[in-house]
């Protein structure tokens, strides 16, 4: 299943576990907030993505079903 | 065929919405036509008779969609999707007129409310019979006449037995994002007009019900749509973009007012000229030349190639001698101090694009301030919970490019400008704590 | 020197493991302010802090479970297995040991839905997990109260660090909240050109990343 990665941007305060734990996809801005690659993830990225989104610590990141 | 009206005192006391409109014929639809007396429920049920409330809520939906009407508060969703969605739910959704209208260059709705209070309120009343809704409400800044005005009518309607579901007034805090959806719908369960992450579509939600939300000129028409039918509706506008509007004209020599016109109409017969550049659509509009917009009928299918849209029909016409770079900055200062603060990218990014077009309007701008405006406007577009700082972007955007020859001359020290009189309307600071937001 | 019977082993290992159950949770509070705070341990990366926390904490249940344990196998005081969680229901103690019963009730909640918090609300979780700073104080009280171990000597010094530690790292989260930026008033503080404390100053791992 084809899963996309989703911020929300209220709850999000600039941890930034998510880019440490998925570089691959997610870089963080000059301010410290997740800038996330479009598109699905990918397979082989799937379980770190699925760790970034249970360890970030404002619970802002989700997967969800690609749109 | 543009029509403008006089904009009738409300009763007691003046006119709050200053400005006037000429005559120059046609369709008065909304506003009334001529110089008539306090707009009460006998005037309205002397022009335009009951409302059609027993008529089945599936028929209005077909008439609606048969008419074409889209949102009127700026992002002309079609109508009848919005009624046909909730009327199948299993909640009893709650129906809200959203008058807030947070745009300081917008004045239509307010004076939609006080020219035809009743077809506002006829419209509210179809729409929550449509979807079966149990109350209603009605969100409007919190003016103390206002709601006087708006009590009164709803009074009124009640005592002559005209409504089918009670309608609260809602108080709408005076900020740029209090008419938001999300916030409305906050403000309207109690809480701050502060918007809420939506990530699916789905229609926001007041106290757990679904609530439809709709622009108070949408329900006008909805109102005149239910009793005159879509090919009256269509008779004014054109094929693609059916009926009438209100839009609010910034004229060049300062003059604002309220026209009633027809979507498709030139844009030459509503603003006078000459004008360095047009701002279409307010705040989170775009700019266009000033001799380009002259040539442009008032409508989506012209302005959409252009970067720009109808919007909820704000035109200001800059006039020459003024300069549209320090315009937009002073614009794009308040924008972001509109910000709610919830989103870092919002919150970081709108106030360092305002500091930097702030030093690009004036006398020494350092040369990577384009640069920079251009970087945080990538990272600010998108990236917040509404669409504020995209709108922002938007705007901030389509200056750079249309006074792209304004910016060589600042950059080298220069400023065409004749004049440093602030031209584009703007309230005065708010205040930097939370309680603003209710 | 007694003889170290199995009662006493017991009585001893419950002893043991409530005091390293004590520093191991004083630390994870501390962690834990540390986590929202977004202060980092010196060359490691922010997911080690939150890494640290969670992983300290649940082996933190491992030594509670063998400090509530041992207390109940233990013949020479009774202790039912009832008054783990229920409070105030033991004959031995009852006032001390009910107040740990209460701080391993909270300590449940607080790990529970931890475990879930990827299915629960949003604040939900939030606002359960303030809790942590009603079951720290709740322990600490219970572990002096229960045995007097932490009233003198080395362990009293423990016991006072660990007070002093936490109450500090609380203070200073508490004062912090009291502090921060209104929402309305951040992007007039960065308009103004200060850096809004909407949470301290982030350093990056990147040295070309300017801290917000």
């Amino acid at each position: 299943m084809e899963r996309q990665l989703r911020v929300n941007p209220i709850a999000c305060s600039g941890h930034g576990l998510c880019a440490e734990l998925l570089p691959e996809l997610i870089t963080l801005d000059e301010w410290g907030y997740p800038i996330l690659s479009r598109g699905p993830v990918p397979p082989g990225l799937d379980r770190h993505a699925r760790r970034a989104v249970a360890d970030c610590p404002a619970l802002a990141l989700a997967l969800t079903d690609a749109a | 065929m543009t029509s403008s009206t006089m904009l009738p005192r409300p009763g007691p006391g003046p006119h709050p919405s200053s400005g006037e409109a000429r005559y120059s014929g046609g369709m008065p639809r909304l506003l009334p036509a001529g110089d008539p007396g306090p707009a009460d429920l006998q005037a309205h049920l002397a022009r335009f008779g009951p409302p059609p409330l027993d008529h089945p809520g599936q028929a209005l939906v077909a008439e609606l969609q048969a008419a074409g009407l889209t949102g009127r508060g700026g992002a002309a969703f079609p109508t009848h999707r919005k009624l046909a969605a909730m009327a199948g739910g299993r909640r009893p959704a709650v129906v809200i007129g959203n008058g807030a209208e947070g745009e300081p260059a917008s004045r239509k709705d307010k004076t939609l409310l006080w020219a035809a209070p009743h077809l506002v309120l006829d419209g509210l009343q179809l729409a929550a019979g449509t979807v079966g809704s149990a109350t209603a409400g009605l969100y409007v800044p919190r003016d103390r006449r206002l709601h006087q005005w708006l009590s009164a009518a709803i009074a009124d309607r009640a005592a002559a037995g005209l409504d089918l579901v009670p309608v609260e007034l809602i108080g709408a805090p005076p900020r740029f994002l209090a008419g938001e959806e999300s916030a409305l719908a906050s403000r309207a369960a109690g809480g701050p007009a502060l918007p809420t992450f939506r990530p699916s579509r789905t229609p926001p939600r007041v106290a757990g019900h679904p609530a439809l939300v709709q622009n108070v000129e949408t329900l006008a028409h909805l109102a005149l749509i239910a009793r005159y039918g879509a090919a009256w509706f269509r008779s004014a506008g054109t094929a693609g973009e059916p009926g009438s509007m209100l839009a609010t004209l910034h004229q060049a020599d300062g003059r604002v007012e309220v026209a009633e016109t027809e979507l498709g109409t030139p844009i030459a017969d509503l603003l006078a000229r000459p004008t360095q550049a047009v701002l279409v659509g307010g705040y989170h509009g775009a700019w266009i030349p000033g001799g380009l917009a002259e040539r442009l009928p008032l409508a989506n299918a012209a302005l959409r190639p252009l970067g720009a849209a109808v919007g909820a029909g704000v035109l200001a016409a800059l006039p020459p001698g003024r300069c549209g770079l320090a315009e937009t900055a002073r614009v794009a200062r308040y924008l972001a101090l509109e910000s709610a603060g919830q989103c870092g990218p919002c919150f970081n990014g709108l106030p360092r694009i305002a500091g930097a077009l702030a030093e690009l309007a004036g006398p020494r701008p350092s040369p990577g301030t384009v640069a920079a405006i251009g970087r945080w406007c990538g990272l600010a577009d998108g990236r917040g919970a509404c669409r504020h700082p995209d709108g922002t972007v938007r705007f901030v955007r389509s200056a750079l490019g249309v006074f792209a020859p304004e910016l060589d001359h600042h950059l080298r020290g220069q400023c065409t400008a004749t004049s440093r009189h602030p031209f584009l309307p703007l309230p005065p600071d708010p205040a930097p704590d939370d309680a603003d937001w209710r | 020197m007694t003889a170290i019977t199995q009662s006493t082993a017991l009585w001893y290992a419950s002893r043991a493991t409530g005091v390293v159950s004590l520093l191991m949770l004083s630390l994870v509070v501390i962690l834990g302010i540390a986590v929202n705070r977004q202060g980092r341990l010196p060359g490691l990366p922010a997911f080690a802090v939150t890494g640290l926390h969670r992983s300290l904490a649940l082996l933190s249940v491992l030594f509670l479970a063998a400090h509530v344990a041992t207390a109940v196998i233990d013949p020479y005081v009774s202790i039912r297995a009832a008054a783990v969680v229920i409070p105030f229901v033991s004959a031995y103690e009852p006032f001390w040991l009910g107040l740990g019963a209460v701080a391993l009730d909270l300590m449940a909640a607080l790990i529970i839905t931890s475990l879930a918090r990827a299915r629960m609300p949003r604040r939900a979780w939030r606002g359960i997990h303030w809790l942590a700073y009603a079951a720290w104080p709740v322990a600490l009280i219970h572990s002096v109260g229960a045995s007097t171990d932490l009233r003198t000597g080395w362990l009293g010094l423990m016991a006072a660090g660990c007070a002093i530690a936490v109450g500090a790292a609380g203070l200073w989260r508490l004062t912090q909240r009291a502090r921060q930026m209104p929402r309305a008033g951040r992007a007039a503080a960065v308009l103004a050109g200060a850096q809004p404390p909407s949470g301290p100053a982030r350093r990056s791992h990147v040295p070309d990343r300017e801290a917000r």
